[in-house]
Order: C-alpha cells, then sequence, then structure tokens
C-alpha cells in the first residue's frame, strides 16, 4: 500500500526537529498570552512562574493547567487573544451542564484547522477523487463545518448532509456514489440499520473508508460498524477546546492509535489525581497545549479524556506521536477500595466473554467503611441455561476477569434483559451510592 | 421420546412470576408442569407447557430471556417407593441428575417425574430397558 501524506515534511519530521519547532512555537504563545490574557496571566503569577521560565519543553509541567470551568468563567469570549474584528468565526459546546463554552477563530485559525482536517483525511485513505459525505452536524458544533473544510482544502468533493434523515442519506450514498463516509459512530449503525430497513446492500454502494468521531466507541463496535457498512472504519479525535476535528486521526498501517497533529497541538499524559506528567506510554489524562491557534489559544487544558501516547516509529512514517483510542472519561472514573476503574473496562471483559453483551451497569456502596462494586450484566438468550451451574459459573467466570484486569473484587449479579437502560448518547454505566 | 421444556430467567423481583403466568394465561396456554430453581440473585422458572411454540414467542415478546430444552418425562405409579425405583435404574448406570420435578395427575394414580440428567440419550436407554414408562409431551397435556 503506497502512503500518501497531506504535509509531507511536517508529518515525517525527525522529531528532534519536530521538538525544537514545538518549543518555539510553545515560548511564543505563553508571551503572547501572558500579555493579552488577564486570566492567563493571573493564574501563571499564582503559580509563581513566568514566560521566560519555559526554557525546554519539559517546563510545559510549570504552566497551570486550564480546565472547563474557566471557559465557563470567562463566558463568552473573555479568553479570545485578538480583538473581535479579527474573529471570522465561532463554534460553541452545547452547554448541557451549565453555560456552554464559546470557541473563537481568525481567519488563519480556519486555515490551520482546514490543513490538519486535510492531513486526518489523507492519513485515511481519503484523496482529491473521493465523494465525502458530511454526516457530522452542521451548525454550533465544530464536527460538521471543521470536516467541511477539510475536505474542500483536500480538493474532494464535500457532500454537506450533516446529521439526521437517515433515508434521504442512503439515497444520497447511493446516487452520489459517496466513497468516505464521516459521522459518529453511533449514527454510523443507525445508517447500517436504515439500510437493512430500505433493503440496501451496503456492499452496493461505493463506500470505502469511514472516519468516525465525537464520541467513544470500542474496538467491538468498530468490527460491528466494519461489517455493517463494509467499509474500513478509522478513529478520528478533537474537541472544540482545542480546535475540532482533526486533533489526530488513525492511518491505514496503525497497529495502536491515531496520529496527533503534534506541530499545532501539544500533549501530554497526566495522573488525573495528582496532576503530575506520567512517562510515556502511561495511562491518564489528556492534556493539550495549542501551539499555533491565534483567536482562541489554550495551556494545557484538561480534556478527562483517557488515553496513552506511544512515542514508537509507525509503519505509515509519520513521526507524529500516537494517542490511544480514549478508553473512557477521568469523569467516570471510580475509585474502588483505593484502585482505579473506568466502566470501558468493565465493557472490556464483558465484551471478551463468548455471547455476553455489553449491556451492564455498576452499583458502588459503602458498607461500614468498606467499598464494594457489583456488576449487573444482563442474560441474553445467548448465555442463558436452565441449569443454575451454568449461570453459577458464567458469573463467576466474569467475576474472576473483572478481579485479573482490574484487581478489584466485584459481585457478579445477573439481571433480565433490558432492565439495563439503552445507551441512547450517554448511557449511565454507574450508580454511585456511596456517601462520601 | 424427548419432552420440550421451556425455561425462563427471573430477576429475584416480586411480582414477575405473576406476569408471566398471566402473559400465558391471556394467551391460553396451559401450563402441565412447573419448578422454579432459585439462588440469591435469580431465578430459572421451567415450564412444560401445551403450546411450546407460542410460549416463547408471547414471552419473548414480553422481554424476558427464554430458552428450550429438552426432557425427560416418566410416568409411575402414586405410591411408596415411586421415585426411588426410577432413581435406583439411573444410579447403576452411573448418570447424574441435573434436576427433577414432580407433579401428579387429576386421576392421582400416577406421578409424573420430569428429569434432566447428565446424559439425556443412554438415561432413555437404561429407563426403557428398566420397564419404565416414558411419556410424549403429547401424553402429558393429555393427562
Amino acid at each position: 500500500m503506497s502512503v500518501h501524506y497531506w504535509e509531507e515534511e511536517m508529518e515525517t519530521l525527525p522529531r528532534v526537529g519536530l521538538e525544537s519547532i514545538q518549543l518555539r512555537r510553545l515560548q511564543h504563545l505563553v508571551h503572547r498570552v501572558y500579555k493579552t490574557v488577564a486570566p492567563y496571566r493571573r493564574k501563571m503569577e499564582e503559580a509563581g512562574v513566568r514566560p521566560e521560565d519555559i526554557k525546554s519543553l519539559k517546563d510545559l509541567a510549570k504552566l497551570p493547567f486550564t480546565v472547563k470551568d474557566d471557559l465557563r468563567d470567562n463566558y463568552p469570549f473573555g479568553l479570545f487573544t485578538v480583538p473581535l474584528e479579527q474573529v471570522v468565526r465561532v463554534h460553541a459546546s452545547s452547554g448541557t451542564t451549565g453555560k456552554p463554552t464559546v470557541v473563537g477563530y481568525t481567519a488563519k485559525d480556519i486555515e490551520t484547522w482546514s490543513n490538519v482536517m486535510a492531513r486526518a483525511l489523507v492519513c485515511a485513505g481519503a484523496g482529491k477523487n473521493d465523494m465525502i459525505h458530511n454526516a457530522y452536524g452542521y451548525g454550533l458544533f465544530t464536527g460538521g463545518l471543521g470536516a467541511h473544510y477539510g475536505i474542500e482544502k483536500l480538493g474532494a468533493t464535500a457532500i454537506p448532509v450533516s446529521g439526521g434523515n437517515s433515508k434521504r442519506q442512503i439515497n444520497i450514498m447511493k446516487d452520489f456514489r459517496s466513497t468516505v463516509l464521516l459521522s459518529t459512530p453511533s449514527y454510523a449503525l443507525n445508517l447500517a440499520d436504515a439500510m437493512d430497513a430500505m433493503q440496501v446492500d451496503p456492499k452496493s454502494l461505493s463506500l470505502r473508508v469511514g472516519i468516525f468521531g465525537a464520541e467513544p466507541w470500542s474496538e467491538s463496535m468498530r468490527e460491528e460498524v466494519e461489517r455493517k457498512l463494509n467499509l474500513k472504519a478509522t478513529d478520528i479525535y478533537g474537541l472544540s477546546e482545542v480546535m475540532g476535528p482533526g486533533v489526530a486521526q488513525e492511518c491505514l498501517l496503525t497497529d495502536r492509535g491515531m496520529h496527533i497533529m503534534e506541530d499545532h497541538f501539544l500533549p501530554e499524559i497526566i495522573d488525573p489525581e495528582t496532576g503530575e506528567v506520567l512517562p510515556p506510554g502511561e495511562k491518564g489524562e489528556l492534556v493539550f497545549t495549542t501551539l499555533t491557534k491565534e483567536a482562541f489559544p489554550i495551556i494545557r487544558y484538561r480534556t478527562k479524556d483517557i488515553s496513552r501516547l506511544y512515542y514508537e516509529p509507525c509503519a505509515c512514517g509519520r513521526t507524529l506521536v500516537r494517542m490511544e483510542k480514549v478508553t473512557g472519561r477521568t469523569d467516570d472514573m471510580l475509585i474502588i477500595r483505593g484502585v482505579n476503574v473506568f466502566p470501558s473496562q468493565v465493557e472490556h471483559v464483558l465484551v471478551g466473554i463468548e455471547g455476553v453483551e455489553p449491556h451492564y451497569v455498576i452499583v458502588v456502596e459503602r458498607e461500614g467503611n468498606l467499598d464494594t462494586m457489583q456488576v449487573q450484566v444482563e442474560v441474553s438468550e445467548n448465555i442463558f441455561s436452565d441449569e443454575v451451574r451454568v449461570l453459577e459459573n458464567l458469573s463467576k467466570h466474569i467475576q474472576q476477569e473483572i478481579k485479573d484486569l482490574l484487581g478489584v473484587t466485584c459481585r457478579v449479579k445477573l439481571v433480565e434483559p433490558r432492565t439495563i437502560q439503552r445507551s441512547e448518547g450517554k448511557a449511565q454505566r454507574v450508580i454511585d451510592k456511596r456517601k462520601i | 421420546m424427548l419432552v420440550e421444556q421451556i425455561a425462563v430467567f427471573l430477576e429475584n423481583k416480586s411480582g414477575r412470576l405473576a406476569e408471566i403466568t398471566s402473559i400465558l394465561a391471556d394467551n391460553d396456554i396451559n401450563i402441565r408442569a412447573l419448578s422454579v430453581a432459585d439462588t440469591a440473585d435469580f431465578g430459572i422458572l421451567r415450564l412444560i407447557v401445551d403450546k411450546v411454540e407460542r410460549a416463547k414467542t408471547v414471552l419473548r415478546e414480553n422481554g424476558f430471556t427464554v430458552g428450550k430444552t429438552q426432557v425427560i418425562a416418566v410416568e409411575v405409579e402414586d405410591k411408596t417407593g415411586g421415585l426411588a425405583n426410577v432413581l435406583q435404574c439411573i444410579k447403576k448406570a452411573g448418570i447424574n441428575v441435573e434436576y427433577m420435578y414432580a407433579f401428579v395427575n387429576k386421576t392421582g394414580e400416577n406421578a409424573v417425574l420430569i428429569f434432566r440428567f447428565e446424559k439425556m440419550e443412554q438415561a432413555i436407554e437404561h429407563l426403557q430397558k428398566g420397564g419404565f414408562t416414558i411419556l410424549s409431551r403429547e401424553q402429558i397435556c393429555s393427562l
């Protein structure tokens, strides 16, 4: 397979060269925000750090973190570093838990974003000749427009279909011969169901590659999407606080993770409890610093996404670090008897057991001074037996696997099907009854 | 010779058994025999009914996990030692009983024993050799 790049020099730069570019850009950024944004300056002063203290990339750790609340506290434009007349676009998050968070872009930011998105598309195997079906929502959400500008930058054909109306989407796929699909993974599965209902065979379509993101999805979901849509499913990562889609993208040769467009977005992995930077390869919270953004740069933004970084060379030739598929959020992290537990780890165990469906809920309680964890698993017909022994062995097996992976003993409770709420957007996976 | 039995997974929640039996009644399904195996967390309801497929479908439609297994129904005289004779025969053959339950038919003369054995085919062979009466589903339903 021949590998294509969008900006070959940057994407394959030896790491020493890349790191020197990163340092220069970081120093410039820190000076600029210190001078222009009062909240950043205040936080740096409180932490006793000055722009000239940033002498190496390691010094990044001296800078204070930025969290979602900082964005809310400065709603709507308080963290912008340029006058509003230079801002050509704003995007905003939905603000389900309070005020929305607003981000802005200069013309140059849009140019940078278009380029990283074009890189992501090429990285996933798309090219000029592709008919790209963009089913990310257009609007305040960064997904639709962010991907759209990248498609045009690449010179491919954009179908700005946005989300919803699956029937029309499928007719368009058929008639326009869409070759690349951009959507959330759950919407991709919706489309597959709609195809089934319309009796459209995915093999009769021209889809070749899917670029899926904007929500966490498991490897088993990837297999399902690939099978049902007859395409190669790749993972994309992005968030509006950092840029939008195109922060990282899986290449076609990777054995693990997505390439981060590191000359623009500097990643770190920290311990979510202590804030300490963790060594390469260790799992923790992903933190980003933007290196080139003008209107809304961000320093050490805590994404709450759990991942790890792989600096090992990739078969595709890109030297850009890879981030592991996001496996959970620090918000869902449970500490049970001192052990960090992520619902996604439990899901991983369940998916690995033949016949078990990943419909589960974790119930945590405190009995006396001891935390207890109960995992409720639905009994599907695939695993049901009329013999008590068989079901009890299944519970024991799940319990043992969880113990092996997490180091925590739990109680497994088999429950009737559909007693656990189905995932529509965000499934509630944890019921924490502890009063701490 | 084998009789089809349906099994339903039950969480230990009040009213579940009432719900299942009402669903069966509403669909004109007659229960011929039943047993509940229970543990601290869950139960398994085993049923022999006159309309197996229909029962499976309606229970599934109501969100229950339903399985189908083959069991053996042995008819014995309703008197002391009836069950013991059957179990002696099975013991001699070295076959384990996974579970069993029993009911007495209308006339009260005979009892029907429902068995799930570890080795079903061998069990039938030995029971037949021992001269026991093995019932089909039709025979059970017409009792």
